[in-house]
């Protein structure tokens, strides 16, 4: 790890402040990606400005017709809210499958979602959800949020503070795990609202996405035999030493079948 | 007072007193006055002349005391790393044995290779100061593969080494087997893929070094599984230090697997810096440097076949196999996959003609050498795999074509075609205890059950047989051992009765602290907690090949068992004389030496005090004190083995193979403590199903860049991989070591990864599949089933 100054504000303007006057410096949630990188000394940030005294940002609270998450909620807390099991069951599964104990501890919704990395879970249930991502100066609809690897719309000095999900009539999360890391080699969110339904994958590719023709499919017939029949594209999906992009391909249309199986369930 | 707590009890651990209570004593807890740190720049190229090294802008940085390079090691005439085997070819000619300096000289030959060696007051400052360094490469093509590597225009790694043969080393009767081949009624053939491994043993390897001006002594603690064997190769081959002035410490130490029974050249590199500074350097592996430096296992392509008669009996086996050694000969590499392999493709078998080629080859990848199992899981494979095969080929029941075949126990010794003669065994009766154990007999309904939620349900066998307790030393050194490979014990009993054992194996989470101790409680009659074993000391341990090969209990125990056996006799000659009777009128039995048929007797302890305090004593032909020494070099290896048995269950949809049981009947000779020989059999069987199922290092094609350098890329096995496994001991006891052990370190490693595959291919042999490459990932069972001969459906 390389040296590098540390701040923990209290209050979210001067979290801004301090974000936009130190050039590079970098905002530290759960840490649960950050930390890993500078002690692999792979990036070099002036500063860390430390989200954890922001109080207010972390806990979960029920709106009547969605509930808000706080951004520094951790993943092991929105598994186990009653509030979420309850309204939103597919999205605590979801969180329930994050890492390790360790990392659904420590990890937050808010890191994760403004880190987009392109495996991460909780990005196909913010966009699965159609959830609205609140910042410190403005609110941004999930769809017009994650704009690729590790890209987000997020500007300079923009700091999450809570992410809204609105509440679906059904939902559910299937996820095929990366054997060694765990992550999503690909995972699939299906969210069952009155007026459609909702299809995000990601792992699958360079960021999550959606799938337009399972979520025609799925709004005339929601079952997994609607899709079994869908295969998506091999062109611009991932290929590593762990899946082919044909393998990846093939999964997606799986693992939607098993999420709308989980969303019925 | 404690009690005697013997052979065949399972007291708890004593170590994980420590161990579990956070007072472990590993390297990096290690702290010395004036303590520096020391950081090894690795090349980031698979293959490269290096053209030059300017160290000046890191020398300038903040806190740093040195930077050296493969010049100074040069300038100071340091030796190369030796290579503990030479092995030959079938004309006698030596393997090609290129120098393997401890920082590179003149080139790199693979990612991970030593540049240099950065000292400096923290750590920070070392990590900082190395990214000053520059250094000049002039990067060349990589060859990575052994099938690539050997193949004309391939890049050359050594410009004496053509083609980058090491060494085409031959085993067997090729006459003979072309003779059984031509009359055979079936021929199976067989290639396959041994995938390569990396140890990942928890604590990553470690070291400090510290020179003493005033008596010229050096001192290296580091995390290895034989500090004797350090001490040697070190001391005496590369940087010229008199034993007497060196000395090596392996405290406790997190793992090994084989990763640290090599001397690695950071061990030489900063006990050499450490006189340059004059300071103690202390270096602690990450876990991504482990990946590019920790000697890696396996890496085989193999093509082989068995010849059958017609009914099933194999009348030869010939096998050819090219073996990756890496970039550079390791300890024990070119050893690995030529004589701990070829030796044992007999198996539990009959099978009288066997001849095996092994072409050894240098490749731009981290050398090659021993991990758990060393080369006998790779025979293993090979052989349990293809008997399969020749099975279902010839239409054979998998579990009859090896009861014709297997090696009966009244044929017991069994001399084989390869070189070994088996003492002992029963292979006939593993494989009933395990189909018993293994519910075979219901594996139809279970297979049902599967086919009914739309899965592919496997079973899958593996008889085997493996050579271990390593080694006797005459014959070692046939095959090209250049050292002994005997152990040393030393008991000494204090004048109160305790005892201290100094024994020359390593315990690094093998229990001998406590198995050790249960031998001398039962041989002495002495409190099982009034024994400590002391051991990893070169100044306090008289001398030690240390632990690797399953020998810890079959050759160090009975070094140790030699050595009670001294203490009574000589405890004999001190009761003679105090209970005025005649030597061989004295009887030693729980604790207590008396005179035949008399209540007349003194206990242990008396004994002891006695020894030390001689006021009584026959001072005129014995020695006061109580303290014995044994050396034991066996007269053979052991030959554990058994029977596995694995269950899978494949998800057809997405490829995945999920482990539902593990049956393992094991002969490992006499269990000196059941509930550790489980524990050995647990870990050893977890690892060879990470071979099978998830572990995989990749290298890219071109680059030579480890592509599966982090525990996020490379699969580790995981509890929630594994059922819950049975396991049992169908024991016959060795002939020749003194308490009948076998050695069961290994036999978990070697057996699995065959029944693990064997069972894969039976779940998807309806499909048309007759042979799946380890490791068994979800991606590549459904290609498979993608390329299959038959629509995919449950039955």
């Amino acid at each position: 790890m390389k040296p590098f100054a540390y701040h923990q504000p209290d209050q979210i303007p001067d979290a801004a402040k301090l974000l936009t006057s130190i050039e590079d410096s970098k905002l530290v949630a759960g840490g649960m990606t950050l930390i890993p990188t500078l002690k692999q000394r792979l990036a070099n940030p002036p500063a860390l400005i430390d989200l954890s005294k922001l109080g207010h940002l972390k806990g979960i609270t029920d709106d009547g017709d969605s509930i808000t998450v706080g951004a520094m909620t951790p993943h092991a807390q929105v598994a186990a809210s009653k509030l979420v099991q309850t309204k939103i069951p597919g999205l605590a599964a979801l969180a329930s499958m994050i890492g390790d104990p360790a990392v659904r501890s420590r990890g937050t919704i808010g890191g994760s979602v403004a880190n987009n990395d392109p495996a991460a879970d909780y990005p196909a249930g913010v966009l699965g959800l159609g959830a609205t991502i609140v910042t410190s100066t403005r609110e941004i609809a999930a769809d017009r949020f994650f704009l690729g690897l590790f890209e987000t719309a997020l500007q300079p000095g923009e700091i999450i503070t809570a992410i809204r999900f609105p509440l679906p009539l059904k939902a559910g999360y299937a996820k095929f795990k990366a054997p060694a890391s765990r992550y999503a080699l690909v995972g699939v969110f299906v969210a069952k609202f009155a007026d459609g339904v909702r299809v995000a994958v990601t792992g699958a590719g360079p960021g999550v996405f959606r799938v337009p023709p399972m979520e025609m499919a799925l709004s005339e017939n929601f079952d997994p035999s609607a899709i079994a029949a869908i295969k998506i594209d091999n062109d611009g999906l991932t290929s590593d030493i762990h899946a082919e992009a044909d393998y990846r391909a093939h999964l997606v249309t799986v693992m939607a079948k098993r999420a709308v199986d989980a969303a019925l369930s | 007072m404690g009690n005697v707590i013997g052979i065949g009890a399972s007291p708890k651990r004593k170590e994980d007193q420590r161990f579990l209570t956070g007072r472990g004593n590993y390297v990096s807890d290690i702290k010395r006055p004036g303590m520096t740190a020391g950081v090894f720049v690795r090349s980031p190229h698979g293959h490269a002349v290096l053209r030059g090294i300017d160290r000046s802008a890191a020398l300038a940085a903040p806190g740093v005391i040195a930077v050296l390079t493969g010049a100074d090691a040069a300038a100071d005439k340091l030796g190369s790393l030796p290579c503990g085997w030479g092995i030959s070819d079938a004309k006698g000619v030596p393997m090609k044995e290129p120098p393997f300096p401890m920082l590179a000289q003149g080139k790199v030959r693979f990612v991970g290779d030593m540049v240099a060696f950065v000292i400096a007051e923290t750590p920070e400052q070392a990590n900082a100061a190395a990214e000053l360094l520059k250094i000049d490469y002039e990067v060349l093509p990589s060859v990575v593969g052994v099938l690539e590597a050997f193949r004309p225009g391939a890049p050359q790694l050594f410009d004496d080494v053509p083609n980058n043969i090491c060494c085409d080393w031959e085993l067997g009767d090729k006459a003979a087997v072309e003779s059984a081949f031509r009359k055979a009624a079936h021929v199976a053939k067989l290639s396959l893929v041994n995938n390569r491994l990396i140890g990942n043993p928890m604590e990553p390897r470690a070291a400090i070094a510290e020179y003493e001006p005033g008596t010229d002594r050096f001192t290296l603690w580091t995390t290895s599984q034989f500090p004797h064997v350090v001490r040697f190769l070190m001391g005496a081959l590369v940087l010229n230090i008199p034993q007497h002035k060196l000395r090596v410490v392996a405290p406790d130490v997190g793992g090994g697997f084989g990763v640290k029974q090599f001397h690695y050249g950071e061990e030489a590199v900063i006990t050499w810096a450490a006189k340059r500074v004059m300071r103690p350097i202390k270096w602690v592996a990450s876990r991504s440097e482990g990946y590019v430096s920790d000697r890696h296992g396996r890496d085989h392509v193999t093509e082989a076949e068995l010849a059958l008669d017609e009914t099933g009996k194999f009348l030869a086996f010939r096998v050819n196999t090219l073996a990756n050694m890496g970039g550079y000969l390791s300890t024990f590499g070119p050893n690995i996959p030529t004589n701990l392999y070829g030796p044992l493709l007999g198996g539990v078998y009959t099978t009288p003609a066997i001849y095996c080629n092994v072409k050894v080859v240098f490749t731009n990848t981290v050398p090659v050498d021993a991990y758990r199992g060393a080369g006998r899981p790779e025979a293993t494979f090979v052989l349990e795999r293809i008997v399969d095969v020749a099975a279902s080929e010839m239409g054979i029941d998998r579990v009859e074509i090896r009861r014709r075949n297997m090696i009966p126990k009244e044929a017991y010794p069994y001399q084989t075609p390869v070189l070994v003669q088996y003492d002992s065994g029963d292979p006939m009766g593993c494989l009933d205890g395990a189909l018993v154990a293994a519910d075979v007999k219901n594996f139809g309904v279970r297979k049902s059950a599967s086919a009914s939620k739309g899965k592919f349900r496997g079973l899958g066998y593996s008889t085997y047989v493996e050579a271990c307790g390593l080694a006797p030393s005459r014959f070692a050194g046939r095959l090209g051992a250049r050292g002994g490979l005997y152990e040393s014990a030393t008991v000494r009993v204090h004048p109160t009765g305790q005892v201290t054992v100094m024994i020359g194996t390593h315990n690094h989470g093998q229990g001998h602290e406590t198995t050790f101790a249960q031998i001398v409680s039962e041989k002495l009659g002495v409190a099982f907690e009034n024994v400590d074993i002391v051991f990893g000391d070169t100044d306090r341990v008289q001398f030690g090949m240390g632990t690797y090969g399953s020998r810890s209990l079959v050759v160090g125990g009975a070094a140790l068992s030699k050595a009670t056996d001294k203490v009574v006799a000589k405890g004999k000659k001190i009761a003679a004389h105090l209970l005025e009777a005649a030597e061989v009128d004295i009887q030693f039995k729980s604790g207590k030496f008396s005179v035949a048929g008399t209540d007349r007797a003194k206990t242990f302890e008396e004994i002891a005090g006695a020894a030390y305090v001689p006021h009584d004593y026959p001072l005129e032909v014995l020695e006061p004190g109580l303290e014995e020494q044994a050396y034991y070099d066996p007269v053979n290896f052991t030959y554990p083995g058994g029977c596995h048995i694995a269950e899978v269950e494949v998800d057809p949809e997405t490829g995945t193979v999920t482990l539902v049981n593990y049956t393992a009947v094991d002969d490992v000779g006499t269990v000196i403590n059941p509930m550790i020989v489980e524990g050995q059999l647990h870990g050893g069987i977890v690892q060879g199903v990470g071979q099978a199922l998830f572990e995989n290092a990749v290298y890219d094609e071109s680059s030579g860049q480890l592509l599966s350098g982090s525990l996020m890329d490379y699969c580790m096995p995981r509890a929630d991989h594994m059922p819950m496994m049975k396991v049992a001991t169908h024991s016959t006891l060795c002939t020749h070591t003194p308490m009948g052990v076998k050695g069961c370190g290994e036999v978990g490693t070697i057996g699995s990864p065959a029944a693990v595959i064997n069972a894969v291919v039976d779940a998807l042999s309806h499909l048309g599949v007759t042979h799946v490459d380890m490791p068994a990932t979800p991606n590549r069972i459904w290609r498979l089933l993608q390329n299959a001969s038959l629509p995919v459906a449950a039955e």
